[in-house]
């Protein structure tokens, strides 16, 4: 690791980050690349003295501060009763020890886990050096994308509350030297393209703030489901978070994102499109999902994923149109 | 400002990258805080900062100044012990002292109603003692030797004797 300055953030005018100086939430996805070598920053800006409160907005949602530790927002009684996926999404993720020293922005902002990203010394990686290539394309793919990635890059993004804050149609409220804006998450997340060191819409110099969330219509009949390679404490092979709502019998609103599968939050806006209007029997939800899956492009080493994301929705759905949001 | 370890005052390293296991054992000479893997993976580096556990490993000690670390060593004695021992919690123990911290830091948690993964309601306020719930919650500490029963018996025995 190469020498580092270190410094708390007074404010969030304070911690527009300079030229080669990194935010510092935990630390947990810093500190292990750096030790790696895949980041190299000058100065370390500790953020997480800033706002971590979580208060109920007028309109009925919840914004929850930047800094506010990944346990705090899901032990929170206004999250557990309004927002249960996305307590259970952040409860789904990492360690009881990783997500007390999380930060909500930290999260948002970890990288893909993809292992040739992460081996600076000994693969190809154009996340990491643009250009360089890449050796997860005709390598070990068991944890790829299978939408939206691109001749460049195949790699997925690693964050289980995202997946949630996608499905619920959260915002990234976001300052920097050019004064604060808001960017739905849904635009927050960059497909790679021929760029796939440029993961996000947040410009080099701005902070993310805190993370709001508008009114959710399907408190009770809404869930997260993480299917991985052992029990607890591994990353998604594939993940669902879907909320449904019913009237008369048929699906009034459903939200439906899916994680471990694009190097953002996927939402099935095809299956959710499908499943408007209809009566969601196993039939009809497994017709939405089927939909949403015909463009899945997966690679020789994850095509198992197709079969996992479609019994996962249709398994989720059918559980979830029984409960009374 | 100082970090305070195990009740003692002790200056943060001029090296902004030495990280707080790298502190406890090399500087401060607490080598009951184990290394594992040093990328968080394993647990075995686990300390409590203001009573909540985390890994040393992955935060670096300047993020700790102003707070209070707390150690295997600071722990010490603690019911946690005998139970482990009692209950055949470990074999090589190479993994203990992160189990000892993370478990105390646990029962403390479940204590408060803080729900996990396996929590079926996540809006009741408190939360059962269950041999499922002990396992997820525990599941950021990895034993190589398979000691996983004993330390979850270990744990039930302590947290439902109210021992703690
Ligand atoms: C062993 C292990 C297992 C894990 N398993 C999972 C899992 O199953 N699911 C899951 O979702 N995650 C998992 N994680 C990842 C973990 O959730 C992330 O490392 C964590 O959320 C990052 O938060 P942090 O505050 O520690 O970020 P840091 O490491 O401090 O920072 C990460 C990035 O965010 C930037 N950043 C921090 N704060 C801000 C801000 N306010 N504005 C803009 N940028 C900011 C930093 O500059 C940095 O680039 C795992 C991690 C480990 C080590
Ligand atoms: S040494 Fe810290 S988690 Fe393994
Ligand atoms: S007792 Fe040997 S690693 Fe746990």
């Amino acid at each position: 690791m190469n020498p580092v300055q270190y410094r708390r953030a007074e404010s969030v005018e304070d911690a527009f980050p300079g030229a080669q100086w990194r935010l510092l939430g935990g630390g947990t996805n810093l500190v292990d690349l750096m030790r790696k070598g895949v980041e190299h920053p000058a100065g370390l800006l500790d953020v997480t003295g800033l706002s971590e409160e979580i208060a109920a907005s007028d309109d009925g949602g919840l914004v929850i501060g930047a800094a506010a530790r990944n346990s705090a927002v899901a032990a929170h009684p206004l999250v557990r009763r309004r927002y249960p996926m996305l307590a259970r999404a952040i409860l789904a993720g990492a360690s009881a020890q990783i997500r007390n020293m999380a930060t909500v922005g930290g999260n948002l902002m970890q990288r893909t886990r993809c292992a040739y990203f992460a081996d600076a010394a000994g693969s190809r990686c154009n996340k990491r050096a643009p250009g360089s290539g890449c050796d997860a394309i005709g390598g070990f793919t068991r944890y790829h994308a299978i939408f939206g990635a691109s001749p460049e890059c195949v790699a997925t993004h690693p964050s289980d509350m995202a997946v949630a804050l996608a499905a619920l149609d959260a915002r990234v409220n976001v300052a920097g030297p050019g004064g604060t804006r808001t960017i739905p998450l849904a635009e927050f997340y960059r497909l790679p393209g021929d760029r796939p060191d440029l993961e996000t819409t947040l410009g080099a110099d701005e902070i993310i703030v805190s993370v709001a969330m508008p009114a959710s219509p399907f408190a009770g009949a809404s869930a997260y489901r993480k299917v991985r390679d052992r029990a607890s404490y591994a990353f998604a092979l594939v993940s669902v978070a879907a909320g449904v709502t019913l009237r008369d019998g048929v699906v009034d609103d459903v939200r439906i994102a899916l994680g471990g599968v694009a190097a953002r939050p996927w939402r099935a806006l095809r299956a959710e499109e499908t499943l408007r209007g209809t009566r969601p029997t196993d039939e009809a939800i497994d017709a939405a999902i089927t939909a949403e899956l015909a463009s899945a492009e997966p690679l020789p080493g994850n095509e198992f994923k197709i079969e996992l994301v479609r019994r996962t929705t249709v398994a989720v759905l059918s559980e979830l149109r029984g409960t009374p949001a | 400002m100082d970090i305070t370890v195990n009740g003692t005052a002790v200056a943060p390293p001029d090296d902004a990258r030495v990280s707080l296991l790298d502190m406890l054992r090399d500087h401060l000479h607490l080598t009951g805080t184990k290394v594992g893997c040093n990328q968080g993976a394993c647990g075995a580096c686990t300390v409590l900062i203001d009573g909540r556990r985390v890994l040393s490993c992955l935060t670096l000690a300047a993020q700790a100044a102003g707070r209070e670390v707390t150690t295997i060593e600071g722990l010490d004695p603690h019911p946690l012990q005998a139970a482990f021992v009692e209950r055949d919690g470990l074999q090589c123990g190479y993994c203990t002292p992160g189990q000892i911290c993370a478990a105390a830091a646990m029962i403390d948690e479940v204590r408060a109603g803080v729900p996990s993964y396996v929590t079926a309601d996540l809006s009741a306020e408190s939360v059962p003692f269950s041999r499922d719930e002990v396992r997820e919650r525990m599941s950021g500490n990895l034993c190589r030797c398979g000691a996983h029963n004993g330390i979850v018996d270990a744990i039930l025995e302590v947290a439902d004797g109210s021992t703690v």
